[in-house]
């Protein structure tokens, strides 16, 4: 206990040192040597709580992403275990999409990002040399912050993943997919007539579906869920929480939300991101009712954020 | 209070403000006036000039097809016929008609009335039929381009008869044979059916339009693929750094070079080293398809470039490859920009003339080329020939070229857009 409340004095200075770096990295480059080193000494900030399962999927060990001159994920260490379901919250701007993206190598196409540290799914480095992007992201799919549906039909939109990959062995095997991947995502229904329309004339919560549907339609190991709820209504967002609920006896999830209710509901687990550090990880029952951090006790008490 | 304030100074520079909008569309607007002005004067002056060229006169002359003053033997072959003498029975009923004529200088003006083709014509004639050797028909010949071109009223008698090729006595024949009835006005469809000619009336764009439409058929099969491939790699494969720098600047700065160049470059490498036919479709599509690469590839990487980054992250977040992600998602949506870049590369190629001038396709050719190695030549030269003939009968065909011409670069627009809106409804 008495470790504890120093350990959290401490942290909290650090963070404001942190802040201070976030505003003065516009000043000249002179400075911007400085606050590197300033930056040095707060990446030894180590998280508190339990970021270490026993069952890993996924494994991320001291990763940093930098995107050109922005150090946008600081040293971050964190299992994702088996068949959990894992929420990311942080306030807008601290890296949860990245880090997320980084999980299934997404980041490779964005020009002048750059990951360092290690990765792991079912123990094989994600970023190694023998790693295949098409077979890494056929295991880890994932679901955008945006609504990105292709502009082909609905049904294209779920069957284009199960066709590349040779999922389905004749045009009956392949509705079925989609009809079912359709359902799971609560969107059948308000589509079935309208298969042949193109997916992108949905409204922005039936496209959100409609991306995680052609998600799931390809039976990946790990989803990664960025805000997959954030243009839904309560119903659909209730449906979908029940989907991952549904899907977590089979897969492993990692979603990204600002609903601190969604991740009390669905997750086994939370991590609390600030500016690109991950603070606090812990059970999510720990993280809500005894958050041992100044800055999870303020962000999930609404004090900013 | 200071509402109230506010309210008053935003109405006083409301009324400037819209006014000097209004002034600003009224500019706009007299711009686009200005523009369509000088559309329609050029429209108008190339069509007035231009739509004679599409009708032909015709005068009718009573033949007596004999075959003795012809020359035929009794059952004659083909031979028989190319070597008869259907000039010299033309020039006979010419001066049946009109007996009063004499003197070798009226004589020649009288046989000026009637096209050097009408023989031709007349044997065509005979030779389909020839159960009329020996009888005396009335037959329509083809008029002389002069005597058409007084017909059609262009020459006026006001003119000194020293400035103009019709000389008053042939008006007077002219003249006479109209209220005959022996004249009449048909549609051109020698200028759609034949190649160059000496004589206007003989002269048509079919050599033209094929010796284009084979040029252009080797232009878009070698800048397509390649412009379109060149694009996708450059956009979505190859690494950036200074070679593929260099390259874009290059290419940028190959889209800005003179054409003729470009047919200076395929005179030295297409038909001096490597040995192509001259004047040949194959080397002129060569020569334009590199013209048209640039353009190509700049317009196609543009629209490949503007395909929202979130359809390749869909794909590739879903474990498709990137040539998949390419050819299944990027592609498609970049297909409309692509193909109305090429068609405008391809229109910009039908138009051209100055590089195919350099490789020799400026020959005088008669006859429609049958595959891509006949030496032929294109509408914009066959134009530039036209215009360069001194006769009233090719003026006026210049600017019928000029209407053809201006028809297909039309069409091919009208395709880009229908082939853009048919993309873009998917
Ligand atoms: N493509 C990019 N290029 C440069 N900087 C980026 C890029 N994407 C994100 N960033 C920066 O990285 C940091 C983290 O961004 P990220 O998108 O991961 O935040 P987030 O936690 O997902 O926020 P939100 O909740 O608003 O989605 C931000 O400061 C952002 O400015
Ligand atoms: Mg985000």
């Amino acid at each position: 206990m008495m470790q504890g409340t120093e350990n959290m004095g401490s942290m909290t200075s650090v963070a404001i040192e942190a802040e201070t770096v976030e505003t003065d990295s516009r000043e000249t480059g002179e400075s911007r040597v400085l606050q590197l080193q300033d930056q040095d000494e707060v990446r030894d900030y180590v998280t508190i709580g339990a970021p270490f399962v026993d069952n890993a999927k996924m494994a991320a060990r001291n990763v940093n992403v930098h995107y050109g001159e922005k150090h946008a994920i600081m040293d971050v260490s964190l299992d994702i275990g088996k068949n959990e379901v894992i929420a990311m919250i942080g306030p807008s701007g601290c890296g949860k999409s990245t880090f997320l993206r980084t999980l299934n190598r997404m980041n490779d196409i964005i020009a002048g990002c750059r990951v360092d540290g290690e990765i792991t799914l079912d123990g094989e480095d994600v970023y190694g040399r023998q790693q295949d992007t098409v077979m890494l992201r056929a295991r880890v799919g994932m679901v955008f912050q945006k609504p990105n549906p292709f502009p082909k039909s609905i049904y294209e939109n779920v069957a284009y993943g199960p066709r590349i990959h040779g999922l389905a062995h004749n045009k009956a095997e392949l509705d079925e997919i989609v009809e079912s991947s359709l359902r799971r995502a609560s969107l059948f229904d308000e589509v079935k007539d309208n298969l042949d329309k193109p997916g992108t004339g949905l409204s922005g919560g039936q496209q959100q579906r409609l991306c995680i549907a052609r998600a799931i339609a390809v039976s990946p190991e790990v989803i990664l869920m960025d805000e997959p709820c954030s243009a839904l209504d309560p119903i659909a967002t209730a449906r979908i929480e029940e989907l991952i609920d549904e899907l977590k006896e089979k897969y492993t999830i990692a979603i990204v939300t600002h609903s601190m209710q969604q991740a009390a509901r669905v997750s086994q687990r939370t991590a609390y991101f600030h500016l690109g550090k991950l603070i606090e990880v812990g059970g999510t029952k720990d993280i809500f009712t005894r958050p041992r951090h100044q800055l999870t006790e303020n962000y999930i008490t609404g004090r900013f954020g | 209070m200071s509402n109230y304030d506010n309210t008053t100074l935003i109405a006083a520079s409301l009324k400037k403000r819209y006014a000097r909008e209004r002034r600003f569309q009224w500019y706009g607007r007299f711009a686009v006036f200005i523009g369509f002005v000088f559309l329609i004067v050029l429209l108008a002056d190339i069509v007035s000039k231009g739509m004679p060229a599409f009708t032909q006169h015709f005068i009718k002359v009573d033949v007596t097809l004999d075959a003795d003053r012809l020359g035929l033997p009794e059952n004659p072959t083909q031979q028989d016929y190319f070597g008869a003498d259907f000039g010299g029975v033309v020039k006979a009923s010419l001066r049946e008609m009109f007996p009063e004529v004499s003197g070798r200088g009226d004589k020649k003006q009288l046989y000026r009335l009637i096209s050097v083709g009408a023989e031709y014509d007349l044997r065509d004639h005979l030779m389909a039929n020839p159960e009329l050797v020996g009888t005396t028909q009335s037959i329509w010949l083809r008029a002389h381009s002069e005597a058409g071109s007084y017909l059609k009223g262009q020459v006026s008698r006001a003119l000194p008869e020293a400035d103009r090729k019709v000389k008053d006595i042939q008006m007077d024949w002219l003249d006479q044979l109209r209220r005959d009835g022996r004249t009449q006005s048909r549609f051109n469809t020698v200028f759609f059916t034949a190649g160059d000619s000496r004589e206007p009336e003989l002269a048509g764009i079919r050599a033209a339009l094929q010796g284009s439409f084979f040029t252009l058929m080797v232009t878009f099969l070698l800048a397509f693929p390649v412009g379109v491939m060149a694009a996708v790699y450059l956009e979505e494969f190859a690494p950036r750094n200074r070679l593929t720098d260099l390259i874009e600047i290059n290419i940028n700065n190959l889209a800005a070079v003179p054409s003729i160049v470009f047919g200076l470059l395929g005179l030295a490498v297409f038909i001096n080293f490597f040995e192509l036919p001259r004047s040949a479709p194959l080397v002129g599509g060569m020569v334009l398809s590199l013209m048209t690469l640039p353009t190509i590839i700049i317009t196609s990487r543009a629209s490949i470039q503007a395909v929202s980054p979130s359809i390749r992250e869909a794909a590739l977040g879903v474990g498709a490859s990137q040539l998949q992600t390419v050819l299944h998602h990027v592609l498609p949506v970049a297909m409309p920009g692509i193909l109305t870049g090429s068609i405008i590369g391809m229109a910009q190629a039908l138009g051209e003339s100055a590089p195919l001038l350099m490789i020799g396709m400026v020959a005088f050719i008669m006859d429609a080329p049958s595959g891509v190695t006949d030496p032929s030549t294109v509408l914009p030269v066959q134009i530039f020939l036209w215009a360069d003939s001194p006769e009233r009968g090719f003026t006026e065909k210049t600017s019928a070229a000029i209407i053809v011409l201006m028809g297909f670069l039309i069409l091919m627009n009208a395709l880009a857009v229908f082939l853009r809106r048919r993309f873009e409804m998917k």
